[in-house]
């Protein structure tokens, strides 16, 4: 099997392991309406109370609110993907099995993530975003290069996402639970992200601070190409030097890691 | 004693515990945090002044907390009726319920119910209220009954996951979106909504209807003044429901037969 083949396969592979609980998936596209409904409203009343805030007008808010929800589970940004997986195995020692594999052990669990981020983009992100055009007035594009740009800004932002996590599940390399990793970059990944609020209503040097960080990639990013209020090229661009970066931050520390479970005797 | 067993064997690991405790404590002051920045930005919400919006946020996170503290875990009930470990908790002599509320029952939940009774004392400390004895005994009041109705909607989910084993998330919709609903004011939704939360899962008892009268505000819907007492009533009946929603589901349980 070729080496293109294999990771498309394992792709396929988590795209259908998430395909295959339906109920699950119906009662998340649930929720995450729910959550639409009560923060559309919300956004209402403060873009009411002052119009253009960060920028946007009240249609764009909304349409803020409607498209962070169905990205909220393809970018996993409160976690919960491929990575508590990953520390189960590390603290298992199974670990010790996978590197013998003849495959990447990045690129294995990221064609596995990406598989998973496909899956959620279709099954938990276009209902919900459907409801919202349906009941709110929303500012989508009719041009379909926006929305072209818009899904390869989202792709790019799953992969950051993969890189942030597959340093939290690392982590477990030294701290054997993984819990308090997860729990910390879970708040990090709600509060910078912009899923709590657009990055752009955060005031002052705070917003600059948040909008620099890699969780910016994840919502405020693919959102911002989406409503053309950002230059998808430099977004792209800045999304893309964070994933490069963070991956090879992993893969320094991955290498660093597996030589420790060989001193440990695997 | 099943939740002293939980406690005990989180205390084994202290370390752990603290830090889980802050993560909750955290975790939960992140849609506090949304407020601050949404009022760093404006002076009102939906006519709300940011101490009135922290004394109804303070009100819905704490008893919402209280509920969590004890039958949070039945989002797990899911989980057991798939794979069938159900069944261990049927053949012990306690009641199910209790065994199913106290499972995995985890005292770093307190970083919940900490972080709204913190908003809450802020906004009792900055608003200028007219404390009458009947305002200063309904502050109590509230939290108590609030927990027993944001209780019988988890007992009521917990049994719904009898019929739907994977839903787990629909009961999240309405226990954590409910609280997120109430930690708004009533003036920010739609009318419908608004009715719904009072007529239909009456949560509206939580915090908007008693709140609004420790307030001094009208009330949404145009409801007549003696309703901010009745949340009482409306828990007791809530819970009853939730008693026979319970009850039904747990007869309609049929093992996985492995």
């Amino acid at each position: 099997m070729g080496t293109g083949r294999l990771y498309t396969a394992v792709a396929v592979g988590g795209f259908r392991r998430y395909a295959t609980y339906r109920t699950a998936t119906a009662a998340g596209v649930f929720t995450n309406t729910v959550f639409g409904l009560i923060l559309a409203y919300v956004f209402m009343a403060l873009w009411d109370e002052k119009p253009h805030l960060g920028g946007y007008d009240q249609a764009q808010a909304l349409t803020y609110v409607w498209l962070s929800q169905a990205l909220l589970m393809a970018m996993a940004t409160m976690g919960g993907g491929f990575e508590d997986e990953l520390i189960e195995r590390i603290r298992t020692g199974d670990i010790a099995i996978d590197l013998y594999r003849p495959a990447d052990l990045q690129l294995w669990w990221l064609s596995q993530d990406a598989g998973r981020a496909m899956f959620h983009l279709l099954g938990r992100g276009a209902v919900p975003l459907a409801f919202g055009a349906l009941f709110f007035e929303l500012a989508l594009p009719a041009d379909p290069l926006t929305w072209i740009a818009f899904l390869i800004a989202v792709a790019l932002g799953t992969v950051v996402s993969f890189s942030l996590r597959y340093l939290v599940a690392l982590s477990a390399f030294w701290l054997l639970d993984g819990a308090g990793v997860a729990q910390m970059s879970m708040i990090a990944g709600v509060f910078c992200s912009g899923m709590l609020l657009p990055l752009n209503v955060f005031p002052g040097a705070l917003g600059e601070v948040v909008r620099a960080l890699p969780w910016s990639s994840l919502v405020q990013g693919p959102v911002d190409v989406l409503l053309g209020t950002a230059d998808p090229l430099g977004t792209y661009a800045f999304q893309a030097s964070w994933a490069l970066g963070l991956l090879t931050l992993g893969r320094l520390i991955q290498s660093v890691a597996t030589r420790r479970v060989v001193v440990q005797g695997g | 004693m099943i939740a002293g067993m939980w406690i005990r064997s989180t205390m084994a690991y202290r370390a752990s515990f603290v830090m889980t405790t802050f993560g909750n404590f955290a975790a939960t002051a992140l849609d506090f945090v949304a407020v601050l920045l949404m009022f760093s930005r404006v002076d009102r919400l939906g006519g709300y002044s940011l101490p009135e919006v922290a004394f109804l946020y303070g009100v819905s996170a704490t008893s919402f907390g209280i509920t969590d503290l004890v039958v949070g875990s039945m989002d797990r009930l899911g989980r057991r009726v798939r794979d069938g470990t159900l069944d261990t908790l049927l053949v012990r002599p306690a009641p199910v319920l209790a065994q199913v509320a106290a499972d995995r029952f985890a005292l770093r939940r307190l970083g919940r119910v900490t972080q709204g009774l913190l908003v809450l004392a802020y906004a009792i400390a900055v608003l200028d209220i007219d404390w009458t004895p009947l305002r200063v005994l309904m502050v109590p009041l509230m939290l108590l009954c609030g927990a027993a109705i944001f209780g019988a909607v988890f007992v009521a989910g917990g049994a719904f996951q009898f019929i739907a084993q994977d839903a787990s998330e629909v009961q999240n919709s309405f226990t954590y979106g409910g609280t997120t609903l109430l930690q708004y004011p009533p003036t920010v939704f739609a009318k419908d909504l608004v009715r719904g939360a009072t007529y239909v899962l009456p949560l509206a008892f939580v915090n908007w209807l008693p709140g609004l009268y420790v307030l001094g505000r009208p009330y949404p819907l145009d409801l007549p003044t003696w309703i901010a007492f009745t949340p009482p009533l409306i828990a007791a009946g809530c819970c009853a429901l939730a008693g026979v929603a319970w009850r039904a589901g747990l007869r309609s349980y049929r093992s996985t037969g492995s």
